[in-house]
């Protein structure tokens, strides 16, 4: 009785899931760099307000895929995108659209943090202000404080906010790089192994931070840590030499995944 | 297993649970296959040795969740590695509750000795008790093989003993009918009988963890189970 109950719950929250809508596809994905393939005709759908991590060994390709999200890409020399990449239903490699303003609204924080030799103030103002999303000096002040709070930071800055964004702690600067990040109002934020330069607190607190944001914000995370995808995610996809092994749901994936190389990967061995 | 750890360190880890879980069961059967010859011949120095034997099986159990409790702290297991280290505990829980039954039956060897078991009794508990070690010998084969077919095989075999359990039942109350002063040791008796029975469950237990450690998922459908013993003597209209 009790089985069939919880069969049923457990069926009715993967319909749940998989009637969340995508936010972005990734269609027949290849990038090439330079010669060098480095992708292999991936398809990977984000879906909305969710957590996606993509994990697999250094070079598998996974932090391409996620840099291709919102055309980092571009910016390596070489570097060659095929296949179709839509926001919302809109190629974002189609010529006609501004790269700033797809950048605005798939953000993305990197490894290491990287806050601008500036004050707090300006680190997360500077986003809006280029932008144009404030119309008055307090609409920027709220812009920041706003970010702050939702980045988990203002309670432990609001009294330092025209201090220097380099003096804060390695965890503080990331959550920092994440406020700058949620400032211009993003709808995806990019998470490139967040957390891979943060001790264990720093971590746990950044982890804590992308489960709320997860409410308001679609986000893709790379990570290392098998244990920090099974923590946050919702949804995860293995790569393995370029090419996408498997996608599946956190749950199913860290228990009993479908193919032997997530298998292999996950549990630390070699085949 | 196809693939080794990266890290040696954990296989062993692994393979330390795995000894100790073959060990378990190996001494479980060993005791339930005693406790029933204790029985039959009336034998109270077997007895004694069954009773302590169970010591050392909860020690090894205790052992096998010392041991997974540290293996899931320091390794962090995941998917197959993860429903190996569950199992283990569950299993040797299982293997636990088979000792503790064969203690029981054990105990009951003085209770019934001054009576003495009757031939055609002795012979069905001897029966009932072969079942159920051919049931808990297979699983132990199944859980180094890891063929989760066999497992499920396993599991559609309980309802035999089932039904030699209720057949036991039947015999023992037309010996309590026949002559009140067989009540004490036919009561006794039926507890055996039932003992047996249980291991029975614990073996198919055993199976349904064995499956799930090697596919992940569940084994499907109800298990088959004849316990009209439940209703022997129920008046129907």
């Amino acid at each position: 009785m009790n089985m069939l109950t919880e069969a049923a719950v457990e069926k009715a929250l993967d319909q749940k899931m998989s009637t969340v809508p995508y936010k972005m596809i990734g269609q027949d994905v290849s990038v090439y760099y330079g010669e060098k393939r480095a992708l292999f005709d991936v398809n990977l759908n984000i879906r909305e307000n969710t957590v996606t991590a993509l994990i697999g060994p250094s070079g598998c390709g996974k932090s391409t895929f996620l840099r291709s999200l919102n055309r980092m890409n571009d910016t390596i020399d070489g570097c060659r995108v095929a296949g179709k990449i839509t926001l919302d239903g809109d190629d974002i490699y189609d010529p006609d659209i501004d790269v700033v303003e797809l950048r605005a609204r798939v953000g993305m924080v990197f490894q290491k943090p990287n806050p601008f030799p500036k004050t707090i103030y300006e680190n997360v103002s500077y986003g809006p202000r280029i932008h144009g999303l404030a119309k008055s000096k307090a609409d920027l002040d709220q812009i920041v404080e706003t970010s702050l709070q939702r980045a988990g930071l203002w309670n432990e800055v609001k009294d330092r906010v025209h201090e220097s964004g380099t003096g804060l702690s390695g965890g503080q600067q990331q959550r920092l790089c994440i406020a700058r990040a949620v400032a211009v109002s993003p709808e995806v934020i990019l998470m490139d192994e967040p957390c891979s330069a943060l001790d264990p607190i720093a971590t746990a607190k950044v982890e804590e931070l992308i489960h709320e944001l997860r409410e308001n914000y679609t986000i893709v995370i790379v990570t290392h840590s098998m244990q920090q995808a099974a923590r946050v995610s919702q949804r995860t996809a293995m790569f393995h030499l370029g090419n996408l092994v498997e996608e599946n749901d956190t749950d199913k994936m860290f228990t009993n995944p479908d193919d032997p190389r997530t298998q292999d990967y996950i549990m630390g061995r070699f085949g | 297993m196809a693939s080794t750890h990266i890290y040696s360190a954990y296989d062993d880890d692994l393979k330390f649970l795995s000894r100790r879980i073959s060990e378990m069961g190996g001494l479980a059967e060993q005791m339930v296959a005693e406790s029933v010859r204790a029985l039959v011949n009336g034998d109270t120095a077997l007895a004694q040795k069954v009773i302590s034997d169970d010591v050392i099986l909860d020690h090894t159990e205790r052992e096998i969740g010392d041991k997974a409790i540290v293996t899931i702290a320091r390794r962090q297991p995941m998917a197959a590695d993860l429903r190996e280290i569950m199992g283990s505990i569950r299993i040797a829980a299982d293997l636990e509750r088979v000792g503790d039954l064969g203690k029981n039956t054990a105990k009951r060897v003085i209770a019934v000795q001054s009576t003495g078991v009757p031939r055609k009794l002795a012979r069905g508990l001897e029966h009932l008790s072969e079942l159920a070690l051919v049931q808990l010998k297979e699983v132990l084969d199944v859980y180094t093989t890891r063929a989760a077919d066999k497992a499920s095989a396993i599991r559609e075999r309980d309802n035999e003993i089932d039904a030699m359990y209720t057949s036991l039942f039947r015999e023992l109350l037309t010996y309590m009918m026949e002559d009140p002063r067989n009540i004490t040791s036919c009561t006794h008796l039926l507890f055996c009988a039932k003992n047996i029975e249980r291991i029975g469950d614990h073996a198919t237990n055993i199976a349904e963890t064995i499956y799930y450690m090697a596919t992940g998922a569940q084994p499907e459908g109800d298990r088959p189970k004849d316990d009209s013993a439940n209703t022997v003597g129920a008046v129907t209209e």
